[in-house]
């Protein structure tokens, strides 16, 4: 930092390495570029010795043999005669299964949270600012066992749902019942829920390496561009608003060009729902979602939210009351007033936190391991790193993975940040 | 002219505001009912409240302490409270309590641990609170060594040789900072105590243990568990990675291109990964990075791993203070003549770090709750390994609430106190005049 003035011009002499301002930089960059290249070489150097000591070669091969073991939960088609490469991608499936869910459903929560904790009303701000400070201070680990034991140790057996004759007779209910009008059931399997069914589906493409389905993508294209016909009627709106001071009335457009486009190619795909149903032995029909899944997925939610929270009301406070006064004297009402002016400045102050949140929620899936949960760290990690013995190739596998994982999610939403934040000049 | 009949000629004592606009009333129409959605809410909150107190209230209050099993437990509270009352078996705790805090060290050792943890609050005292007289620092010092000494045992030579290694660092580097500035001395002060540690350190200890043999009974690492376990890698990370983490933000900070490509890469590298992972490292992929053949302790091995997560973590919260410093402090301090190292420390970091304070602590909540997932790499932290250890107990099977809130009561109140000390030290640095 310190600044060079006007030096004499004299000969460069081997102690202005150390003492001159303008060459100290490049020698500490050198010694530091040293040091580092010397580092580096000693660790490959013992990594070499050890692995000829053990008698292994550093080589990925392994991924194409047989896996050999099951996996409970697969959102891709898996056997265990697949290989340990299908057995990865299944646990990166598993993982994102519950970092997307988890994302969206904590932030709802969070948002809903924070606004609560700055409530007028004393009880409710009290009652936010208490699960705030206990889920906050407590280790999230602590909150996946403490939900998946009682889900695991005190639920009942399938059958303990069936009315047996002799119950009928003694005019007694069973143990367990479904719940939300017969289509959940909480076993001791896992949560039975309904699961949508298209009686016409239209299939899938298969790319070779990967198959898309294209109901899903059907119903994803139809969504976007609803959106977009909905952003061009409002932009209509805006612009005869501009031109005459008065503005149409869109809530009904926009009400049906979001949901009858949708709907309409719900139901020509012929979409219903399989509901489970108790049989002689156990629930058939629906989805069965293992307790692991459930309990990794509501912990992780309810300890994000209450980071989230925090986020969210900082953000708020962070405006300052002058913002609130002038649009009040501008006008608006309260509600446009927290639409038009305070959000949009608290979503600056939100979002860059908000961001870490997203990551470390993705990064906490790994403690799926305290529940069984085979996630990209249960398989790959676990499962096939205990099976073939490659440490050093499946932790350097599982550590891309999560660094591509967070990288992919970070600059996602830089571009969205960037794209609120204030353009200064 | 006389149209008025009465006219007052003495003020009236002033009326207390009638009943709606004072005390409780006027508290509970403003805060609980000042409209009906409001009125809804409270009442909705009021009732799941009340659902959530009748449920767990008979629980606690049916709580027995003294029971050897589960069992018993329950046949109490049937006899007590009347058949199918729930009630919490708090005897587990009461059993076992020690081997949560303690894990399995042994029990006629625990006061070595009990006084580390006493000695603990005199040393951070000093760091805490500036009010105390400033000698104090010297005890904080050599505590580390203390500690060592007294949690795991063995010689007192061995701890004491150790850190003269860092009084040669310190008395090296007094001696060659006025010749060769601060860099070259402090690298020439790290060169010798490495040389110590490596080529005088054992001689020293066996000549010494020679001499007079002061030694405690070993306890081996395998051993410790529990709070005990938790709070030795807690508090010796939270000590490292601070001053790494600085270290780190200040590399990220600078005009040196490849010191900061470096940080960038290394703290780029850690954030990116779960702490699960690197615990894995520790426990399964050091040992290809090390010569063949050596060993080292687990625990080290996982503290060392845990400050570099939190170091990294630590590096961007202070980047963010460093950042948010104006622009004419460093230029102030250049104006000033003060070199780079001085600058740092007199007027750049102060400030830099006060206000990474709250972000700072919270790094520090989060590192000391990370801790519990060194159960994975198969060591006895109080949550997920001693409770497993206590719920095998055939005597204890099918217990759950008890334990967890009992760990998670602790947990909260270790990290709760931190939250309020850092809103205590915000309090006490603020120097703006709002």
């Amino acid at each position: 930092m310190a600044l060079a003035t006007d030096v004499p011009k004299d000969g460069f002499r081997l102690s202005m390495l150390v003492y001159d301002t303008r060459y100290r930089g490049y020698t500490i960059q050198i010694i530091a570029l040293l040091l580092f290249g010397l580092a580096v070489l000693w660790l490959l150097d013992n990594v070499r010795d050890n692995l000829a000591a053990k008698g292994k070669e550093f080589n990925f091969g392994f991924l194409w043999s047989r896996a050999g073991y099951d996996i409970e939960q697969t959102l891709v088609p898996y056997t265990n005669d697949d290989s340990h490469f299908r057995a990865w991608m299944v646990g990166l499936a598993n993982t994102l299964a519950v970092a997307i869910p988890g994302c969206i459903l904590a932030t709802i929560l969070g948002v809903v949270i924070g606004v609560l904790r700055l409530s007028k009303n004393w009880i409710i701000a009290r009652a936010m600012t208490v699960y705030v400070e206990i889920f906050r201070n407590i280790p999230v680990l602590l909150w996946i066992l403490m939900i998946a034991a009682p889900l695991r140790e005190l639920t009942h057996a399938p059958a303990d749902f069936r009315l047996t004759p002799e119950l009928e007779a003694a005019g007694q209910q069973p143990a367990a019942s479904m719940v939300l009008g017969d289509t959940f059931a909480l076993s001791n399997r896992g949560l039975h829920a309904p699961l949508p069914l298209f009686e016409r589906p239209l299939g899938s493409l298969d790319l070779g390496f990967m198959s898309l389905n294209l109901t899903f993508l059907a119903a994803l294209a139809v969504l976007v561009g609803s959106i977009f016909v909905n952003r061009a009627v409002v932009r209509r709106a805006n612009a005869i608003q501009e031109a005459t001071g008065d503005r149409p009335t869109t809530w009904w457009q926009s009400l049906l060009i979001l949901t009858v486009p949708f709907m309409a190619l719900m139901a020509a795909l012929g979409l219903h729902f399989d509901i489970p149903v108790l049989g002689r032995f156990n629930f058939s029909g629906g989805v069965l979602l293992q307790h692991a899944y459930t309990s990794l997925l509501v912990a992780l939610v309810l300890y994000t939210a209450a980071f989230i929270a925090e986020i969210v009301r900082s953000g708020i406070l962070a405006i300052s009351r002058g913002q609130t006064e002038a649009s009040y004297a501008l006008g608006l009402q309260p509600g446009r007033t927290m639409n038009l002016v305070i959000l949009p400045q608290a979503l600056r102050v939100i979002i860059p936190p908000l961001i870490s949140q997203f990551l470390n929620l993705t990064k906490n899936t790994s403690l799926g391991i305290a529940v069984s949960y085979l996630d990209l760290r249960g398989t790959l990690g676990g499962i096939t790193l205990n099976q073939t013995g490659r440490e050093l190739e499946c932790m350097l596998l599982m550590m891309l993975n999560y660094l591509i994982l967070s990288l992919l999610i970070s600059s996602v939403a830089n571009i969205y940040n960037r794209s609120i934040q204030l353009k200064e000049r | 002219m006389k149209t008025l009949s009465y006219i007052r000629t003495e003020m009236l004592p002033q009326q207390a505001p009638p009943l709606g606009e004072r005390g409780l009333v006027k508290w509970a129409r403003e805060n609980l009912f000042s409209g009906p959605l409001n009125t809804i809410a409270t009442l909705l909150a009021l009732y799941i409240a009340y659902l959530g107190i009748s449920a767990i209230l008979p629980w606690l209050l049916n709580g027995v302490w003294n029971a050897n099993s589960l069992a018993e437990c329950r046949e109490i509270i049937a006899a007590s409270a009347g058949e199918g009352a729930s009630g919490a078996c708090w005897a587990l705790i009461r059993e076992r309590w020690h081997q949560w805090l303690f894990g399995f060290y042994p029990q006629d050792q625990y006061w070595r641990p009990t006084l580390a943890f006493v000695l603990l609050f005199v040393a951070i005292a000093p760091v805490l609170f500036n009010k105390l007289p400033k000698q104090m620092i010297w005890f904080t010092l050599i505590y580390p060594a203390l500690c060592f000494w007294l949690l795991w045992g063995g010689s007192v030579w061995g701890p004491v040789v150790a850190m003269l290694g860092f009084v040669v660092l310190a008395i090296v580097y007094r001696l060659a900072q006025p010749v060769i500035g601060v860099s070259a001395a402090a690298g020439a002060g790290i060169v010798a105590a490495v040389l110590w540690w490596l080529f005088l350190d054992a001689p020293m200890v066996t000549a010494l243990s020679g001499i007079a043999d002061i030694s405690l009974s070993s306890v081996r690492s395998t051993d410790f568990g529990g709070f005990l376990l938790a709070i030795t890698i807690g508090v010796t990370a939270i000590s490292f990675s601070l001053p790494l983490g600085i270290l780190l933000a200040l590399a990220r900070q600078s005009d040196l291109l490849i010191v900061k490509s470096l940080a960038v890469g290394f703290i780029e590298f850690i954030r990116g990964v779960p702490l699960i992972t690197l615990l894995f490292t520790a426990s399964l992929l050091l040992q290809y990075f090390l010569p063949p053949n050596t060993e080292f302790d687990i625990i080290l091995r996982v503290i060392i791993l845990v400050t570099l997560f939190a170091a990294a973590y630590l590096a961007e919260v202070i980047r963010g203070g460093l950042a948010a410093l104006p622009r004419g402090q460093y230029e102030a301090a250049d104006a000033l003549g003060l070199d780079y190292w001085r600058a740092q420390r007199l007027i750049i970091l102060p400030q830099a770090l006060k206000i990474s304070i709250p972000s700072i602590v919270s790094t520090f909540i989060g590192l000391f709750k990370d801790t519990t997932l060194v159960s994975f790499v198969g060591l006895l932290d109080p949550l997920r390994g001693v409770t497993s250890v206590v719920r095998a107990d055939i005597n204890w099977k099918g217990i759950y609430w008890e334990p967890y809130i009992f760990v998670g009561a602790i947990f909260f109140v270790i990290c709760f106190g931190m939250s309020r000390y850092s809103m205590y030290l915000e309090q006490k640095l603020k120097t703006d005049h709002r």
